[in-house]
C-alpha cells in the first residue's frame, strides 16, 4: 500500500513540475554531478606528473559544491532528468535525486574531496591513472545513488567497481593481485543474479519492458508472495555481498587491508553505502512481501555478523583489519534495523550511514597517518602518539569516539534512533533479544576501539619512521572530518531533515 | 540476392588476382576493396528487400528474404571487412597463396548467405558445406606446420561425419513430412501425435548443429582445431562462421520446429548447460591465451544457444547482437594477440608498460567478452537472457548461466591481470604501426557503440 501511495505521490509532483517549467540549471545538475568527475577522471590519464592531483581536487571541490547545491534545496519536489536511452529495452537515461540519495551524493562529494585532499602530498606512482581512476569511481557511485531506472543503475553498479578493481590491484598492497581479485568475482557474482532479477521483473511490467524506477516497484510489489519470496535472493545477494552482511563479508578485511588507503576509504566509506542504499531503495520497496517473508533470516545473520565481527575485531593487532571487522559490525547493526520496518530505525540508518561514512573516513586517514610515522600497522609495535604527535593523537581520540558513538558525536545520534528502531521494529519477540545482542556489539566496540587508541596514542614512545604532526593538508583533511563530528552531534537536524521525508516513505 | 552473386564473382576474381598480381600487399588491397564493395551490394539488397512477403522468394522458392536475414548478412560483411582491415597483414604472413585465402573468404561468405536465407533443408545443407569445406582448407593453409595439417585433418573428418548425421536427419524429416521447405515441414508437423520419424530427425540435425556450433559434447575438436590453425583464420572461423551456424541453426529451429519445443527444449537446455560448463571450467585451466579463447569460444556458444532455446522475437535480436558484439571484440582480441611472439599468458606480462594502447584495446575487447555492462558483450548477454527469461521455463539455466558468466572473469582477467599488474617485458612479432592503432580504436568504439546504442545495430528488426 506505502509503495503506491508514495508512487502516485512522486508522479503528481512530475507533472507538477512539468507545469512550473523547469530550472535549467536544477535540469543539468544531476548529469554535471556525473558527467564532472568522468570526464575531469578521463582528463587525469592524460596528464603527467602533480597536474592529476590539482585537477583532482578541482573536480572534488566543484562536485561537492553541485552536491551542496542538490542536497540543500528541500525535496518536496524531486530533482530528475530524463532522456531517451535505448526505447526498445524500454529504458531511459534516467536520474532522480530524492532525500537519500541527495544525502550520500553530498557523502560521497565531501569524503572524495577530503580523500584528494588528505593525499595531496603523497607521491604515487603513475599519479594520471591513480587519480584518473579514483575520479572515475566517484563518477560511478553518483550514478548508483541517483539513478531512477535500473539498467542505467546496474550500469553505474557495474562501473563503480572497475576502477577500484584496477586501483586496488595496482596500488594495494603484497597480496593485493590474489585479494582484489575475489573482491571483484564475489561482487560480480551478485550483480549478475541481479541482472537476472531485474529482467525478470521488468518482463512483468506493463508493456513488458520497462525499467524505470515506479514502473519496477509497482511491478515487483505486485507479485505473488511465492515469486517475491524466490526474487529476493536474486536481488539481495548483490547488496549482501557489497554491504557486506555476514556470511558474504570474507572479501573485506583483506581488500581494505590490501588496498592503499585512498581506495580503502572510496570502498568502506562510499561502496559499501551502495549495497545499504540500494536495500532500501531497491528491494524494500520492490519486494515487500519477499521482505517480509525472509527479514528474520537477514536479521539474523546481521546480528552473528555483529558479534562475529566485534569479536575478531578485539583479537586484531593490525589496525587496517581492525576497523575493516569494526566496519562490518557497524554494517551489520544497520542492515538489521533496514529489516525491522521501523520509521526512526530508518531514518536512523540513512542518518548513520553518512556518520558512518564520515566517521570511518576519518578512522583510515588516521590509520594511514599511523602507519607513515611507524612503518607499520601492528598496534603493538607502536605508542606515544600523544607524545611525539599531539595533535594526531586528539584527532583519534575524537574520531574512535565519534566511531563507538559516545554522546555528543554524529554516531551517537545516529545509533540511538537505530536502537530505537530496532526496539520499536516488528521483529516480534525478537526484537528484544536482538537489541540485546546488538547492544553487546556496542560495547565489544568500545573495547577494541579503546584498546587500539591505548597502544598506539599512549605508552612509551617507540621507534618511528617519521617523526613528526600533522602536515598541513592531513591537517585541513581531519579538521572537515571532525568539525563534521561535533557539528552533527551536537546539531544533527540538518540532516534528519534531509531524509524525513524518505525514510517515512520506505517504511509506509 | 545480388550479394550471393557479387561475393562469387569476387571469389573468381580474386583466384585470377592471385596469377596476375605478385605482390602481396596489393593482393590484400584488393580483397580489402572487393570486401567494401561486398558490404555496398548487401546494403543495397537490404534496401532492395521488400516487405512483400510473396516478392522475397528466390530461386524457385529455395530462399526467402527476410530483412532480419539481409541485416544479418550485412553485419556479418561488415565484420569480415573489420576482420580483413585488421588481420590482412598477418594473413600474408600465413603461407604463400595469400589470393586463394581470399577467395576462399569470400566462399565461406557465400555459404553464410546461404545458411541466413535458406527456404528449402537442401539450400541449408549446401550453405553448411559451401561454409565448411574452404575453413577445413584455411585451418591447414600453414604447410610446413604439422600442428595446422593436424587441425585441418581432424576437422575434416569429423565435419564430413557431422555432415552425413545432418542429411541423415533431413532424410528421416522429409520421410515425417514429405517437404524439404522449412515452413511446409512446420505445417505439416503436429506437435500432439508427433511421428517417431520426424522426432528422430530433429535430434540428428540438433546434433550436427551442436557440432558446427561446438556446443559440448560436440566439442571436442574446437580446442586442436583452433589451437592449431593459423591464428588470423582461428580468429575468423570462431567468429563470423560460428555465427552463420547459430543463425542456421535458430532458423530451422525457429522456422520449423518452433510449434514443436516441448519435445526438444530439454534437450537444448542439457545440451547449453553442458557447454556452458565445459566451455568455462576448461578456459580456466588453460596456459595459452589462444587455447583458452577456443574454450572461450565454446563458452560463448552456449550462451548463443540460449536464443536457439528462446525461440521468440526476441532470439532474432539476441543472435544478431551477440554475433555482432562477439565477433568484433574477439576478431580485436586475436588482433592484439598476433601482434605478440609468446601466445601464453607469460606473453602478456607487462604489455601495459610497452604498448599502453594495445593493452588498453585489449582490455576494452575482455571487458567485452565478460559482459561488462557498456560494452557489447553486455548487451549481447543482455538480450539472450531477455529471450530466454520471457520464454520462462528455464529459470534454472539462466542462473546457471550467470554463475558460469562469473567463472569467465577468472581466465578473461588473467589477461588483464598479466598485462598491468606483473612485471615482463613481452616479445613483438610485428611493430604496431599508425594504421593498426587506428583499426584497433576503430574496433574498440565498435564494441563500446553495441554496448551503449544496440539499437543501432538492430536496425529496426
Amino acid at each position: 500500500m506505502g509503495v503506491t501511495t508514495w508512487l502516485r505521490g512522486v508522479a503528481k509532483l512530475e507533472g507538477l513540475t512539468r507545469v512550473l517549467g523547469l530550472n535549467f540549471f536544477d535540469f543539468m545538475i544531476l548529469i554535471l554531478l556525473i558527467v564532472i568527475p568522468l570526464l575531469s577522471g578521463i582528463l587525469s590519464f592524460a596528464i603527467k606528473g602533480d597536474g592529476a592531483k590539482t585537477l583532482g581536487i578541482i573536480s572534488s571541490v566543484i562536485s561537492l559544491a553541485l552536491a551542496v547545491y542538490v542536497s540543500s534545496t528541500n525535496f518536496s519536489q524531486p530533482i530528475s532528468y530524463s532522456h531517451e536511452w535505448i526505447p526498445m529495452l524500454g529504458t531511459q537515461f534516467s536520474l532522480m535525486a530524492d532525500g537519500m540519495s541527495g544525502m550520500l551524493v553530498l557523502l560521497t562529494a565531501i569524503v572524495t574531496m577530503v580523500v584528494m585532499i588528505s593525499n595531496a602530498n603523497k607521491e604515487t606512482e603513475n599519479a594520471g591513472a591513480f587519480y584518473g581512476f579514483m575520479l572515475l569511481s566517484q563518477a560511478g557511485l553518483m550514478g548508483v545513488f541517483l539513478a531512477a531506472d535500473a539498467l542505467v543503475f546496474y550500469v553505474f553498479w557495474e562501473l563503480a567497481l572497475i576502477p577500484v578493481y584496477f586501483l586496488c590491484s595496482r596500488w594495494g598492497g603484497e597480496k593485493r593481485i590474489a585479494v582484489t581479485f575475489k573482491f571483484f568475482v564475489y561482487t560480480f557474482v551478485g550483480s549478475l543474479m541481479l541482472l537476472a532479477a531485474l529482467i525478470y521483473l521488468s518482463l512483468q511490467t506493463p508493456g513488458l519492458s520497462s525499467y524505470a524506477w515506479s514502473d519496477i516497484a509497482r511491478a515487483g510489489a505486485s507479485l505473488p508472495e511465492i515469486v517475491q519470496i524466490r526474487l529476493f535472493w536474486l536481488v539481495f545477494i548483490a547488496f549482501a555481498i557489497k554491504m557486506p552482511i555476514f556470511p558474504f563479508h570474507t572479501w573485506q578485511p583483506d581488500t581494505y587491508e590490501q588496498s592503499p588507503t585512498p581506495v580503502t576509504i572510496i570502498l568502506s566509506a562510499l561502496m559499501v553505502k551502495m549495497g545499504l542504499f540500494a536495500v532500501l531503495h531497491w528491494l524494500l520497496p520492490v519486494l515487500p512481501k519477499g521482505v517480509a517473508y525472509w527479514s528474520d533470516t537477514v536479521v539474523l545473520l546481521s546480528v552473528i555478523g555483529i558479534v562475529y565481527a566485534s569479536c575478531i575485531a578485539i583479537v586484531q593487532t593490525d589496525i587496517k583489519r581492525l576497523i575493516a571487522y569494526s566496519s562490518i559490525a557497524h554494517m551489520g547493526l544497520m542492515s538489521a534495523v533496514a529489516f525491522m520496518h521501523s520509521g526512526v530505525g530508518m531514518h536512523g540508518i540513512m542518518v548513520q550511514m553518512f556518520n558512518h561514512g564520515i566517521n570511518i573516513t576519518g578512522m583510515w586517514l588516521i590509520v594511514s597517518m599511523v602507519e607513515e610515522r611507524w612503518g607499520t600497522r601492528d598496534m603493538t609495535k607502536m605508542g606515544g602518539m600523544a607524545t611525539v604527535a599531539p595533535r594526531m593523537a586528539i584527532a583519534m581520540v575524537i574520531i574512535s569516539l565519534a566511531n563507538i558513538a559516545l554522546p555528543l558525536t554524529n554516531g551517537f545520534v545516529g545509533e540511538f534512533m537505530l536502537f530505537n528502531g530496532l526496539f520499536t521494529g516488528d521483529g516480534g519477540a525478537m526484537h528484544i533479544g536482538v537489541m540485546v545482542v546488538a547492544g553487546l556489539g556496542i560495547i565489544l566496540g568500545a573495547v577494541y576501539t579503546l584498546n587500539m587508541i591505548q597502544k598506539s596514542a599512549y605508552g612509551n614512545v617507540t621507534e618511528m619512521v617519521v617523526k613528526k604532526d600533522l602536515s598541513i593538508n592531513e591537517y585541513a583533511g581531519l579538521a572537515i572530518i571532525i568539525s563534521l563530528i561535533l557539528f552533527l552531534g551536537v546539531y544533527p537536524k540538518p540532516l534528519l531533515d534531509l531524509t524525513a521525508g524518505v525514510a517515512e516513505m520506505i517504511v509506509r | 540476392m545480388k550479394a550471393i552473386i557479387a561475393t562469387t564473382i569476387f571469389g573468381v576474381i580474386m583466384m585470377f588476382a592471385g596469377l596476375m598480381v605478385s605482390n602481396k600487399k596489393s593482393i590484400v588491397a584488393i580483397a580489402t576493396m572487393l570486401f567494401a564493395a561486398l558490404l555496398g551490394v548487401n546494403i543495397w539488397d537490404l534496401t532492395a528487400t521488400s516487405a512483400d512477403a510473396a516478392n522475397n522468394l528466390y530461386f524457385n522458392n529455395m530462399l526467402r528474404i527476410e530483412h532480419y536475414s539481409m541485416w544479418f548478412n550485412t553485419l556479418m560483411t561488415g565484420c569480415t571487412l573489420l576482420y580483413a582491415l585488421l588481420m590482412g597483414k598477418e594473413i600474408i604472413k600465413v603461407g604463400m597463396h595469400v589470393a586463394e585465402y581470399f577467395a576462399l573468404i569470400f566462399f565461406i561468405l557465400c555459404g553464410l548467405y546461404l545458411l541466413s536465407t535458406y527456404n528449402n533443408m537442401l539450400m541449408m545443407f549446401i550453405g553448411i558445406e559451401i561454409l565448411s569445406i574452404p575453413q577445413y582448407i584455411l585451418a591447414g593453409s600453414d604447410k610446413r606446420n604439422l600442428k595446422s595439417s593436424e587441425a585441418s585433418l581432424k576437422y575434416f573428418l569429423m565435419g564430413s561425419f557431422t555432415t552425413g548425421i545432418l542429411l541423415m536427419g533431413i532424410t528421416l524429416l522429409y520421410g515425417a513430412s514429405r517437404s524439404f521447405n522449412i515452413m511446409e515441414i512446420a505445417s505439416m508437423l503436429n506437435s500432439d501425435a508427433l511421428n517417431p520419424l520426424a522426432l528422430a530427425g530433429i535430434l540428428f540435425i540438433m546434433i550436427a548443429f551442436a557440432f558446427k556450433v561446438s556446443a559440448a559434447p560436440m566439442h571436442m575438436w574446437t580446442p586442436d582445431v583452433y589451437d592449431g590453425s593459423p591464428t588470423p583464420f582461428t580468429a575468423y572461423m570462431s567468429t563470423v562462421l560460428k555465427a552463420a551456424a547459430f543463425f542456421a541453426f535458430l532458423r530451422l529451429f525457429q522456422v520449423s520446429f518452433n510449434t514443436l519445443s516441448a519435445h526438444w527444449t530439454l534437450i537444448l537446455a542439457i545440451i547449453t548447460a553442458a557447454t556452458l560448463l565445459v566451455g568455462n571450467v576448461t578456459a580456466v585451466f588453460q596456459q595459452s591465451v589462444k587455447r583458452m579463447l577456443a574454450y572461450s569460444s565454446i563458452a560463448q556458444a552456449g550462451f548463443m544457444l540460449f536464443a536457439v532455446l528462446a525461440v521468440n522475437k526476441f532470439a532474432w535480436q539476441g543472435i544478431i547482437i551477440y554475433a555482432a558484439a562477439y565477433s568484433v571484440a574477439t576478431i580485436g582480441l586475436f588482433s592484439v594477440l598476433v601482434k605478440l611472439k609468446d601466445f601464453t599468458y607469460d606473453g602478456f606480462n607487462g604489455l601495459a608498460k610497452k604498448e599502453p594502447f594495445l593493452a588498453f584495446t585489449a582490455s576494452i575487447f575482455l571487458f567485452s567478452l565478460a559482459g561488462i555492462p557498456l560494452t557489447g558483450g553486455f548487451m549481447a548477454k543482455y538480450y539472450v537472457l531477455l529471450a530466454v527469461v520471457q520464454q520462462g521455463q528455464l529459470m534454472w539455466l539462466v542462473i546457471f548461466a550467470l554463475l558460469m558468466a562469473a567463472i569467465s572473469v577468472f581466465y578473461y582477467f588473467r589477461v588483464i591481470i598479466a598485462m598491468y599488474f606483473k612485471p615482463g617485458n613481452p616479445e613483438m612479432s610485428s611493430t604496431l604501426t599508425t594504421g593498426d592503432k587506428l583499426m584497433l580504436g576503430i574496433t574498440c568504439a565498435l564494441v563500446i557503440l553495441i554496448g551503449v546504442a544496440p539499437q543501432l545495430f538492430l536496425n529496426g528488426i
